[in-house]
């Protein structure tokens, strides 16, 4: 059930919203899809799911084309909420699973599922404009997986709701990922994707910046981040070569660094001018390599 | 074509089931027969008065005479001999015992009046008695002049005038008699009156419908799990079979109450709307060309629906559809009484306009077949290309969100669906 684009384009008459993005998003897998506001993500999105034809390039979904024949085994959470503000949450879910191919009986048992595994059981006969945001949210949520959906089209999930509603829908898109549901999902919040995905893309203005598996990419990135406290003057810290970056803060610093081997040097300065309290070595964030990418390609 | 149904049912029944559409069906339906029942609601509030006037007048003969006409023709109004003076009876008349008073002198042997009354504004009474007395004279004058009543009626007596068709030899049967042809017009009328109101109706709220779901976004969803050509026709069927029911409805009802007063009206239902002289390929007409105009302003207004993203510009996209509609409209109430006219053919062509006129040409004259399958034909033809237009500028204009309403934006809904 492998996802493949194959040198995608999307042009808006002279605009190029999409350049030449080519990506397979293996199964079983939870696929992140980075990149500012604008950078193409939801465009792509609707191409996948057939909302609008590329321009150029293909499309398919284990050899097939993505089309009205196998759109009962997709699910779609759209960036803004899309449901009948005056419809009940119940009939709600029951249509929207019934347009996805699912019997009236399995849409009300699925839902109830869903509506209890997400703590909102009590919303079955309230109308969707009386909840919340983040509620809505919920119902959205249910309404792209309550027909099992093998491919899973997720743009910006979390946004809108509280870190306790971020953890529970988490949860729940890992459980999705490992029981065989292969999930695109897109977001500007660099920790999400982190902790979710194994492979991701990076989009910066329709094109791909970085592509491929998150572990590999922060390896091949190179370069580390330093943070140090102690109790002393850190700035001479600037003038040792293959230091890149500091960013100071009270009592400490984090600063990047060009190799690992850069800290050792780093450190033998730092020894017997003043107490260290903390000399960790980490992994880049996603963060400091979108921001990097990102930075590049503007320059 | 199985969520075809999944949205036609969900379509219908959410549109049966909403209130609004329950109070309004609810509402008409007591009109209706509260408007067949208006004369006898009328009569219990009218029951106890009788209007009493006062007459003052010197001439007897006069005031029987008068008396006799009220009586002859069970009028409501009771005439009292008054013989106090004038000034009395007025007085009398603001105390409330009488409620006007009608003073008939003598003119040259014939009656004049001088009717006084404190409601200036009411006249039926005034006109009842006014109608009277001018038969009254009449019936003086004559007398006067010598004439006997037989010639009198005679004077009266209205011409005979009548209308004949001129038939070429072999075409007999193939000119509409004069009753056919007031059937027709009967059915003409019935459909005109229909598809204005379903136009104006269920188009409005076809383009409602799609511009809320454009507005809550829902469209999104809805067309990444079905097709939206068959969404757009599900949704044009299932507010179409909800009109349906509507007008089922309406029918029924005034229907049922007609049925039940028939001894007044003499004749059936079909009677009452002249309708029993109606050929059958006239009614057969009439259904495919109520379904195809339906139809077309339905595909139209779902295309304009589609491009709006907020409820509020409906309207304002509306405006040109329902301007279609009155013009056509008009244009068939003009041909009602001159069907051949040059200009009612061409309109009979013209795909907005030909549901009406063409129909109204069938029902009133006779014109070869292929004319009237000429005109189908164009009709479905400017259905079908608007379909297809529609679910492109559909798929397009779904995916658009912008505030302005123009013709901008029917272009930028077809480049959206194209590939570039």
């Amino acid at each position: 059930m492998t996802l493949e684009l194959k040198n995608v384009t999307k042009r808006f008459g002279s605009f190029t919203a999409v350049d030449n993005l080519s990506l397979e998003i293996p199964e079983n897998n939870i696929f992140g899809f980075l990149g500012a506001n604008g950078a193409g993500k939801t465009t792509t999105f609707r191409m996948i799911l057939n909302l609008i034809d590329q321009s150029d390039g293909s499309i398919t979904w284990n050899g097939e084309e993505i089309n009205y024949n196998n759109s009962d085994r997709i699910g779609y959470l759209p960036e803004e909420r899309g449901l009948y503000p005056k419809l009940k949450v119940r009939d709600q879910l029951i249509y929207l699973g019934k347009l996805r191919g699912l019997s009236k009986n399995d849409a009300s048992n699925e839902l109830k599922k869903w509506l209890d595994r997400l703590k909102v059981p009590q919303y079955l006969d309230k109308k969707v404009e009386e909840l919340s945001k983040g509620n809505q949210q919920k119902i959205q949520f249910i309404s792209a997986v309550i027909h099992k959906p093998k491919l899973l089209i997720l743009d910006e999930p979390f946004s809108g709701l509280d870190p306790v509603n971020v953890e529970m829908l988490k949860e729940a898109v890992e459980e999705l990922g490992r029981s065989g549901t292969s999930i695109v999902f897109s977001s500007h919040r660099m920790e999400h994707v982190e902790q979710l995905c194994e492979h991701l893309c990076m989009l910066q203005k329709g094109k791909t910046i970085l592509h491929g598996n998150l572990k590999e990419i922060k390896r091949s990135f190179g370069k580390k981040n330093l943070s140090i406290e102690a109790d002393c003057d850190l700035d001479f810290v600037n003038q040792i070569p293959g230091v890149l970056k500091t960013t100071p803060f009270s009592g400490g610093m984090v600063c990047q660094i060009e190799s690992e081997a850069v800290s050792q040097a780093v450190l033998e300065k730092l020894i017997g001018k003043g107490f260290i309290r903390k000399f960790e070595l980490d992994e880049p964030s996603l963060n400091d390599i979108f921001i990097e990418k990102a930075g590049e390609s503007y320059e | 074509m199985n969520k075809f149904w999944i949205v036609f049912s969900h379509t219908f029944m959410s549109k049966i089931k909403a209130k609004s559409f329950i109070i309004t069906t609810a509402l008409f339906l007591a009109f209706i027969i509260i408007m067949s029942n208006i004369q006898s609601i009328m009569d219990i509030f009218d029951q106890e008065e009788v209007d009493q006037v006062a007459v003052v007048t010197e001439t007897d003969s006069f005031y029987e005479s008068l008396d006799n006409s009220l009586q002859a023709a069970e009028s409501d109004i009771e005439i009292v001999r008054y013989n106090g003076t004038l000034e009395k009876a007025q007085e009398q008349v603001i105390d409330g015992e009488y409620s006007a008073v009608l003073e008939i002198t003598e003119q040259e042997q014939l009656p004049a009046a001088v009717y006084y009354t404190a409601d200036m504004s009411s006249t039926s009474i005034e006109s009842t008695l006014n109608q009277a007395l001018e038969q009254i004279k009449t019936e003086i004058a004559t007398n006067k002049a010598g004439l006997d009543p037989g010639t009198i009626a005679t004077i009266y007596e209205p011409m005979s005038f009548e209308k004949e068709p001129i038939v070429a030899e072999g075409e007999e049967g193939s000119v509409k008699t004069e009753e056919e042809l007031s059937g027709a017009r009967g059915l003409v009328y019935v459909i005109l009156f229909l598809l204005y109101f379903a136009v104006i109706a269920y188009g409005n709220m076809i383009a409602t419908d799609i511009a809320n779901e454009k507005t809550s976004r829902v469209m999104e969803i809805l067309i990444s799990s079905s097709s939206p050509v068959s969404q757009m026709f599900a949704k044009i069927l299932g507010i179409g079979s909800v009109g349906l029911v509507q007008m089922l409805l309406y029918l029924g009802v005034g229907y049922i109450v007609i049925q039940q007063k028939q001894e007044e009206l003499v004749g059936g239902f079909f009677e009452f709307f002249g309708l029993s002289e109606t050929s059958a390929s006239t009614f057969v007409y009439a259904i495919v060309f109520f379904l195809l105009g339906y139809f077309l302003y339905a595909t139209l207004s779902a295309m304009l629906g589609s491009l709006v993203s907020r409820t509020e510009d409906v309207q304002q996209l509306m405006t040109p559809v329902i301007l279609l509609i009155v013009v056509a409209f008009m244009i068939s109430i003009f041909g009602l009484s001159n069907p051949s006219s040059q200009f009612v053919t061409i309109a009979s062509y013209i795909p907005f306009f030909s549901p009406m006129a063409m129909f109204l040409r069938v029902g009133m004259l006779n014109i070869p077949f292929w004319e009237v399958g000429l005109s189908i034909a164009i009709l479905i033809i400017t259905i079908v290309i608007l379909a297809i237009v529609g679910a492109r500028v559909y798929r397009g204009g779904v995916l658009m969100y912008g505030t302005s309403t123009s013709l901008k934006d029917f272009k930028k809904a077809l480049q959206l669906s194209k590939k570039d």
